[in-house]
């Protein structure tokens, strides 16, 4: 048996025979030809049957998995007609060399170009540019395009394949994806998702004919793709297989059902978001609304602060998509672990125990007040709560409630509209579990973030590795704190959820739901996993 | 001439979606319409220029549009700017 392991883009297992997609890589030669008029008139013949097969794409794309990935045909046509390329080749042409020879040549100069841009996504620009004049050289070669020639369903192995070649095949002869290079983002990645298949990408193994045929077996779970596996494993794989396959669509049924245990106690359960399209994911998984919208990916990645219009449309984005569904968005929660130069943050001994999160905000109320605003203005989209990092003590939030009303009054002035927006705080130290009585009596939520309150409480730095052991997340102490929290929230008539790693943890479910843990926040993917739970307590 | 400044909120920049849908909207008019950023200048009817700027969020363009329909032209592009991008 072989094992390789690769970047899982889907998380299920497929199990099957190997099918090596070799590309006939089309050699292109460098002539000299006569007529330089009717080389000419060739390329234009065949950028026109480029042209028809590209709108053929987009409509069989538009038809299978929608308009958002037929687009990319769509683009791919207006590169076809692009002036810049088209003069690129028409200056080889203009050489007297033949059209393989000119397309492939602009194809180059345009690739490299795209590829030494600082941006993933540009980058994978690059691919469609090749895409583009491959089809192109296909064409005046007179090579057919490539397929799978095969009657049982295979798991297709590949070094990397382009939109065109993932979109041609046809679906219910594949299993799986397989890609030697390729990244996540790319667009195999993202159409084997839509089309729900386990893919694995950059696995960087030796592929080749000698594949072909062999049982393989792609385990989207543990990113491993295994080749030839023996019997005893094979069965393995074969029974989490029909587990994976029962799961689902015993998850899939619980769709549009309560989070209710079978004497009556209910929970919420909602997503934790990073960025505005994360929000289609919760939508999609069922989540009742958003427990944790990460507001970082606003500050990250970047040379200076987001304005206030940037932020306010963000905001306003996920609050529109969400409907009447609650948005508890968390104020920025930055500090010297992560890089973002333009705080101009000082080195520090301990990040975790230094100057972030709230300590930041309450320090330079220039940005916090700054994002205040954007979120008071999104209020008027939807439904939006706002809870603070890091608290450990009443004068900080009753400091934050001063600002608040500043900002609401300023907004007023100014005749912005503004809802009622829920204040809540993060109970992530155990500073500010142990004065959660006192706490309860100014806000409007409490949101217990376990992943610092289990570091906090244990004194177990979260990144070292060798401490994995010791970094119990079920420490009686770390729910004893959890417990207290509750209790505290609820003697002052306000709720208490989870937004923490913990909250995804089905072996707690019911313990949450004995201490009273009135919402439960996710990853999207875990929302269905954790209503299930739910239910079967 | 007319001249506009912008600066982008869509997430992810003028990538290739709306790169493509904005070529199509400059293509409509007679003008010769530029964009300005990143410290690049492309000519906006041309699809791969416009890519190759690799605008995002949070940068600043300048727009301009030079021609006999540019009235037309400005308050077209100005729209489409404040619309998709």
């Amino acid at each position: 048996m072989e094992k390789y392991t690769g970047k899982s883009v889907l998380k299920g297992v497929a199990i099957g025979r190997i099918y090596w997609y070799h590309k006939q890589d089309y050699q292109v030669a460098r002539t000299e030809v006569a007529d330089k008029e009717a080389e000419k008139k060739r390329f234009a013949q065949a950028v026109e049957t480029a042209q028809e097969q590209l709108t053929r794409l987009y409509e069989e794309t538009l038809a299978r998995v929608g308009e958002d990935h037929a687009m990319i045909f769509d683009i791919h046509k207006m590169m076809l007609e692009d002036d810049d390329y088209l003069d690129a080749v028409n200056e080889v042409l203009e050489e007297g060399l033949n059209a393989e020879y000119a397309v492939e040549t602009a194809q180059n100069q345009f690739a490299e170009m795209f590829a030494s841009m600082d941006d993933d996504y540009m980058r994978a620009r690059a691919a469609d540019i090749k895409d583009i004049s491959k089809r192109v050289i296909r064409i005046l070669a007179g090579v057919p395009e490539d397929g799978i020639l095969t009657d049982e369903p295979v798991i297709v192995v590949a070094d990397d394949l382009t939109p065109s070649e993932t979109v041609r095949m046809d679906k219910n002869k594949i299993l799986a994806f397989v890609t030697v290079r390729g990244s996540s983002n790319s667009h195999t990645a993202i159409l084997a998702r839509s089309m729900n298949l386990p893919a694995l990408v950059n696995t960087g193994m030796e592929a080749g004919e000698g594949l072909n045929g062999k049982i393989g077996v792609v385990d989207g779970f543990r990113g491993e793709f295994l080749v030839e596996p023996d019997q005893e494993l094979l069965d393995e794989m074969i029974h989490r297989k029909n587990q994976w396959v029962a799961d689902l669509e015993a998850l899939e049924q619980l769709k549009g059902k309560d989070n209710v245990t079978s004497d009556g106690r209910r929970v919420d359960i909602f997503a934790n978001i990073g960025k505005v399209e994360d929000a289609d994911g919760a939508l999609a998984a069922d989540a009742g609304g958003i427990g944790l919208f990460r507001s970082e990916f606003l500050y990250l990645g970047r040379e200076s602060f987001p304005t206030e219009e940037e932020q306010f449309l963000s905001y306003k984005a996920v609050l529109e998509k969400m409907g009447d569904k609650k948005v508890v968005i968390r104020t920025l929660d930055i500090g010297a672990d992560k890089k973002v130069d333009y705080f101009n943050l000082e080195e520090e001994e301990n990040p975790a125990l230094g100057y972030r999160a709230i300590r930041i905000c309450l320090d330079r109320p220039e940005i916090f007040i700054t994002q205040l605003r954007a979120i008071f203005r999104a209020s008027a989209y939807g439904r939006a709560a706002i809870m603070f990092p890091m608290v450990v003590s009443v004068a900080e939030v009753r400091r934050i409630k001063e600002i608040v009303e500043q900002v609401k009054q300023e907004l007023s002035v100014e005749r912005y509209p503004v809802k009622d927006v829920e204040l809540g705080i993060m109970i992530e130290t155990p500073a500010a579990a142990l004065i959660s009585d006192e706490l309860a009596k100014e806000v409007d939520f409490f949101s217990i973030g376990t992943n610092d309150l289990t570091q906090y409480t244990l004194a177990v730095d979260r990144q070292n590795q060798k401490l994995e052991s010791t970094c119990d997340t079920h420490h009686p102490a770390v729910l004893k704190l959890i417990k207290m929290t509750v209790e505290n929230a609820h003697k002052e008539g306000i709720w208490a959820g989870i937004c923490g790693e913990l909250a995804a943890d089905t072996e707690l479910t019911e313990t949450f739901l004995d201490i009273g843990v009135d919402e439960l926040s996710v990853s999207a993917s875990s929302v269905l996993k954790v209503r299930k739970a739910v239910r079967d307590i | 001439m007319k001249e506009f400044q912008f600066t982008i909120k869509d997430p992810a920049g003028i990538h290739a979606r709306p790169a493509g849908l904005l070529v199509k909207k400059a293509a409509q008019f007679q003008s010769a319409v530029t964009i300005n950023g990143n410290g690049k200048s492309a000519d906006a009817k041309k699809l791969i220029k416009v890519m190759s700027l690799g605008i995002k969020q949070g940068m600043e363009i300048s727009c301009q549009i030079e021609g006999e329909d540019e009235q037309a032209a400005f308050e077209a592009m100005k729209s489409f700017f404040d619309d998709n991008l």
